[in-house]
């Protein structure tokens, strides 16, 4: 029901308070994106910055302007032609995508049995989940090598219990990055899920079971459906940091694990080609735009229901 | 029209005074215990058959704790509930003969009004026409015809509670459970709906449970009350028997305004009893004969409007009869109420109320005029606890 409200006057100090914020993101977002836009356009050189043109403010206007001409969008059109980009791009995806389902799986059962907890453990749970924070995100996962190498825990502990006759090689493969994202990223998805399970009123269950509804259907009939706008906000938090994800293919995954984090990372550092990888940046961003486009409206659409 | 029909049979509906009757419900020294906290103290109760049956009382006296326990969310600590000469323990809410009504409605926010009302009958494997049918009599019987497709969070408060009301009733329960159903509506809809409320429950002829801790409502709706205070039923009659004739102070105090006077006996016989109250400084007599004994000390309770207020004091102090000054007047619309102090050592008031059969321009009393209040000998009801 889309009902059209005038929009209340705001003061001088409102717009001042919603002013800031909007700045804030102008000067720390969209100026750097500018420059890395700029800088996709440029081309590759030996020199320092490694790429022309560059602009400086002393060599005046008529300057600028005709170093606006050597701009060019070359380099998006070598990323079509080498299929590193795409597939890389994709296989961003896919693993993003995996990973996302697998934290849903791991997070729900983890969710759900925090909003059931005693009111009283509560506070104690999510504390649990937030914990990880405080140690550096690097650090963690430079932890999982130790966990997961030929000789880490994981294995010694397998071929203790005699589960194991030869170590696994999870190390450097794609399952020790869906194990990484999966490890980094569940508390994104536990915590918008917790907050809506948490909220579910205990009266809508009751009410299915004395309709004939025995408890286990209920959780699938009231429990579930109503979880699902946290459940798709925390996959959002998972999925859109997971596509770009650099330190977890870079430390845990292989040679083989393509990741457009690791690409972006190999042409600017080992290649120094800034050009081409601000251009895969940006594509990187553009990309990730259209799901959180989708996700925000969504929200709203979600928030508009409610009110 | 239909109210004609049924009318007389209301009236002569009275099953609990015939000891042959077999009862529907029955909670057999039922006690339920929380921790520490007894809610419910060895208690029975029997409800028969089409009664329509309230459980009244403040918030923690157990009402809640009952229904509950016969919905089967809570287990007793002891005794047994009988539905329909089944014992119900260990039987699960979802394979119980009865539906309830909740206190938030409990509607499913995820589903339209027609989902909601057929969600328990698609439990039942009912068939899609089946289902159909039962949806569309439930819309028409609560008036919400209009309303099928909408979600819940579309409609009023009225209208959600006759969703709710729709749903429990679908699948043509035994009994139904209705948990303080109209606390959150407004007043005039709220009185409505009470009369709603009985009607549909002579058109069905199902047993009715409720919860409430409104009076009025119970007395409105109910066949028989119960009044409960901390885990037990102090008094469990029909309405006009509660107010008329209570058991008890709490019982008396709880229902209705009323008068309250500490006497002591001085003589009683086949007649009736004659009482003292220096309180008030006179006699009483009552033509209710008591089993206490002459010289204990019991209660009056008289209601209000069993009390004349007449201008003019009287000279000396007689039976049934004493001298007064208005002390507060309350207008109340329909009656006034006065608060007249009797006695001069000590501020004693009692409450008498007069009718408002005229229009009021002018008040035939007012405030500190000397009055004279005056009782029958059937007035009050004689209370020794």
């Amino acid at each position: 029901m889309s009902q059209t409200q005038t929009k209340p006057r705001r003061s001088l100090g409102a717009k001042a308070l919603i002013a800031a914020p909007y700045l804030w993101l102008l000067v720390f977002f969209l100026a750097p994106f500018l420059i890395v836009l700029k800088i996709s356009l440029s081309e590759v050189a030996v020199a320092m910055p490694p790429y022309v043109p560059t602009f400086d403010l002393a060599s005046g206007w008529s300057a600028f302007v005709e170093k606006l001409s050597d701009l060019s969008f070359e380099n998006y059109i070598w990323l079509t032609e080498d299929d590193l980009y795409w597939k890389s791009y994709i296989s961003s995806v896919v693993i993003a995508g995996i990973s996302t389902f697998i934290t849903l799986l791991v997070g729900y059962p983890i969710a759900y049995g925090m909003a059931r907890s005693p009111k009283a453990w509560r506070p104690t749970l999510l504390m649990l989940i937030i914990l990880p924070f405080w140690t550096s995100f690097l650090i963690r996962v430079y932890a999982w090598i130790g966990i997961l190498k030929n000789e880490g825990l994981l294995n010694q502990l397998l071929l203790w219990v005699g589960v194991i006759d030869q170590p696994l090689v999870i190390l450097n493969t794609n399952t020790a990055v869906y194990i990484g994202i999966v490890y980094s990223y569940l508390p994104f998805l536990v915590l918008p899920l917790y907050a809506s399970l948490e909220k579910l009123d205990d009266s809508l269950l009751e009410a299915a079971e004395d309709l004939g509804c025995p408890s286990w259907k209920a959780f699938w009939k009231i429990t579930f459906p109503l979880s699902i706008p946290g459940m798709i906000a925390g996959c959002f938090l998972v999925f859109i940091p997971a596509v770009g994800e650099f330190v977890i293919p870079d430390l845990l995954g292989g040679s083989n694990t393509l990741m457009i984090g690791k690409t972006l990372w190999v042409e600017f550092f080992s290649n120094r080609d800034w050009p081409v990888s601000s251009a895969v940046a940006v594509l990187l961003l553009l990309l990730l735009v259209i799901p959180i486009v989708l996700f925000q409206n969504y929200q709203q659409k979600m928030q508009e229901k409610q009110a | 029209m239909a109210k004609k029909a049924i009318g007389p049979v209301r009236r002569t509906f009275t099953p609990w005074e015939d000891s042959t009757a077999t009862p529907f419900i029955e909670f057999q020294n039922v006690t339920k215990r929380f921790g520490d906290f007894t809610a419910v103290d060895n208690l029975s109760l029997k409800i028969y058959e089409r009664e329509f049956f309230a459980l009244l009382g403040g918030s923690g006296c157990g009402k809640t704790t009952m229904m509950r326990m016969l919905a089967g969310f809570e287990t007793p600590t002891e005794g047994s509930i009988l539905i329909d000469g089944q014992d119900m323990h260990g039987v699960p809410p979802y394979k119980r003969p009865a539906n309830m009504m909740f206190q938030s409605y409990a509607l499913f926010p995820h589903m339209s009004v027609e989902a909601n009302i057929a969600f328990g009958l698609k439990q039942d494997r009912m068939s899609k026409a089946d289902i159909a049918a039962r949806v569309t009599e439930m819309l028409r019987l609560t008036k919400l015809e209009a309303f099928g497709k909408r979600k819940p969070h579309q409609l009023s408060g009225g209208q959600r509670q006759r969703v709710a009301l729709a749903r429990a009733l679908a699948k043509k329960p035994k009994v139904l459970l209705l948990d303080e159903p109209l606390g959150a509506l407004d007043r005039k809809l709220r009185e409505e709906t009470q009369f709603e409320l009985m009607n549909i429950q002579e058109e069905l002829k199902t047993t009715f449970l409720i919860v409430t801790h409104d009076q009025e409502e119970a007395m409105t709706v109910a066949d028989r009350i119960a009044v409960m205070d901390a885990g037990k039923i102090m008094q469990c009659a029909t309405p006009s028997e509660i107010y008329e004739t209570p058991n008890s102070k709490f019982v008396a105090d709880f229902i209705g305004d009323i008068n309250l006077i500490e006497a002591r006996v001085v003589s009683k016989s086949e007649d009736g009893t004659i009482m003292d109250a220096p309180r008030i400084g006179c006699r009483i007599d009552s033509s209710q004969t008591t089993t206490v004994s002459v010289g204990d000390t019991v209660w009056y309770a008289m209601r209000p409007e069993k009390v004349r207020i007449e201008l003019g004091e009287t000279e000396t102090p007689e039976i049934n009869q004493v001298g007064a000054e208005v002390w507060d007047i309350a207008y109340l619309g329909d009656v006034s109420i006065f608060h007249s102090r009797v006695g001069e050592a000590e501020e004693t008031s009692l409450r008498s109320t007069i009718a408002n059969v005229t229009r009021l321009v002018e008040r035939p009393l007012t405030w500190e005029d000397r009055v004279t209040l005056s009782w029958g000998r059937d007035a009050g009801v004689i209370l020794s606890k």
